[in-house]
């Protein structure tokens, strides 16, 4: 069975500095996978290279559903299959979350306005803002926000969903209601990549956690084997700092 | 032998003085006389102005965009193209398109001459601001089009444009008030402007007149458009 995502030999540099040292990863379809690290470490950078908010090294290659992530028209098929949502939400301010919902559907899958828009009721329904589809993002919370984003890229009907970094933004009591939209989302068949310093919703959501560190990926597997039992130093004290205090 | 100014020769003297200005400066048939001619200026005026500030708009526009993603090539061309007519006077360029353009078989005429040489130059300003306009949108609001497969042409029309149209509405009133008060240099390639027809009223009833009522027309037309733009400019210092 071929993987979803294909990720090989990624590398990217900024210049001199070289934040990925040509990672290997396959996730499979519908497969949730938490990436974690240290800041710094490349896992924002990764995830963004794959539906190319990053450019990366010429002999690097990555698929989407058997599709190379190159340059072109390509890249807007990717796009529109692998959602994405952002640490700083980067909701339209000039659109009401109703259309800020509709407007991919419209543009890139020329959906009738009238489908768009019951279509994106759903959605935020879905994610419990149903209420205040008729107000602009600024009037929102941030927790409210992000949940609009998430609905937003549900709309294109993503086989992927990214996320970077989704609750980092957040004032602490609203990152639980972005996490229990995400955690309803796993296991519905999308994919799921989180970039995330959330290590409890990461144990207990994702069928494999990824850690990172200097643009490597250092160690891989279930949730409980990266927790309970990592093998390497690095993960070992990487947890040891954002776990025992 | 010195004048011995009493209250009253001074008031004497002050009222007569009064009594001249006003007949040489505020002739009131005079101004009469002459409104149907200012009034036919002032149409000139405001044609040649909206004209250019449309042609300016549109241009502008175009401009940015290709400074910020057409080819390199192109870019540098556009940015060369700004400079330079934000560098040269209006009305060295104005006289330039009149009178040299014909040497090299180009003959436009007045009105035509008066919009090419605004145009061009509003244009290049208007440029500018468009430019910071679409620079001051944060760049998470082009990643979020991306991420969403929205194309180029999408994404600026439906995403950035239309906050950054937002941000540069002050700037741009300003400029369009540039271009309506700049339209009196079309005067010198005998359009027959609100000055024009000002000061051809002047020199055939010899009396100022005429002008003094140009001034205050041009007033009345732009005062409530600085007053807008400063309007403009507190609300959108607020926020939205």
């Amino acid at each position: 069975m071929s993987a979803q995502i294909n990720i090989h030999n990624l590398k990217k540099s900024y210049g001199e500095f070289q934040v990925l040292h040509g990672i290997d990863l396959e996730i499979a379809q519908g497969e949730v996978v938490c990436v974690i690290g240290p800041s710094g470490s490349g896992k924002s950078t990764l995830i963004r290279c794959i539906n190319r908010l990053e450019s990366f090294d010429d002999d690097s290659e990555i698929a989407v559903d058997g599709i190379a992530v190159v340059p072109g028209r390509a890249l807007a098929a990717v796009r529109a299959e692998v959602g994405m949502v952002f640490q700083s939400f980067n909701l339209f301010p000039h659109m009401t979350v109703l259309r800020n919902v509709m407007l991919a559907p419209m543009r890139v899958r020329h959906s009738a306005t009238k489908d768009a828009e019951a279509r994106a009721r759903v959605l935020l329904e879905r994610v419990g803002i149903s209420e205040q589809a008729d107000k602009y993002p600024e009037n929102l919370s941030g927790g409210q926000q992000q949940r609009v984003a998430i609905a937003r890229a549900l709309a294109m009907e993503p086989k992927v969903l990214l996320f970077d970094e989704p609750t980092s933004a957040l004032d602490p009591e609203m990152v639980g209601e972005v996490l229990d939209v995400m955690k309803k989302l796993a296991g519905t068949g999308v994919t799921m990549v989180i970039v995330t310093h959330e290590m409890g919703f990461a144990r207990q959501v994702a069928d494999r956690v990824i850690f990172m560190d200097g643009g490597n990926v250092i160690e891989a597997g279930p949730p409980a084997e990266i927790f309970d039992n990592p093998k390497e130093e690095r993960t070992r004290s990487f947890l040891h700092a954002v776990l025992d205090h | 032998m010195p004048t011995v100014n009493t209250p009253f020769t001074v008031g004497a003297y002050f009222f007569g003085g009064v009594m001249d200005l006003f007949s040489t400066f505020f002739n009131m048939p005079v101004l009469m006389n002459s409104l149907p001619q200012l009034l036919s200026g002032l149409l000139v005026t405001v044609q040649i102005g909206i004209t250019s500030i449309i042609c300016g708009l549109i241009g502008g526009l175009f401009l940015a965009i290709t400074r910020l993603y057409a080819p390199v090539i192109v870019q540098v061309l556009v940015r060369g193209y700004i400079d330079i007519f934000r560098s040269i006077p209006l009305l060295v360029l104005l006289i330039v398109v009149y009178y040299a353009l014909p040497f090299v078989g180009i003959r436009l005429s007045p009105f035509f001459s008066a919009v090419t040489a605004l145009t061009l130059v509003s244009a290049a300003y208007t440029a500018e601001i468009f430019r910071a306009g679409i620079e001051a949108i944060p760049y998470g609001q082009f990643e979020a089009s991306a991420a969403l497969g929205l194309s180029n042409r999408h994404t600026m029309v439906d995403v950035i444009l239309p906050q950054a149209i937002r941000i540069v509405i002050p700037p741009l009133t300003n400029n369009c008030i540039n271009v309506m008060k700049d339209t009196a240099l079309a005067s010198v390639v005998a359009m027959p402007d609100l000055l024009k027809q000002a000061t051809q009223a002047q020199a055939l009833s010899a009396n100022p007149t005429p002008l003094i009522g140009a001034a205050l027309i041009y007033l009345i037309l732009l005062w409530p458009m600085v007053y807008v733009v400063a309007r403009l400019e507190k609300r959108y210092s607020r926020g939205r």
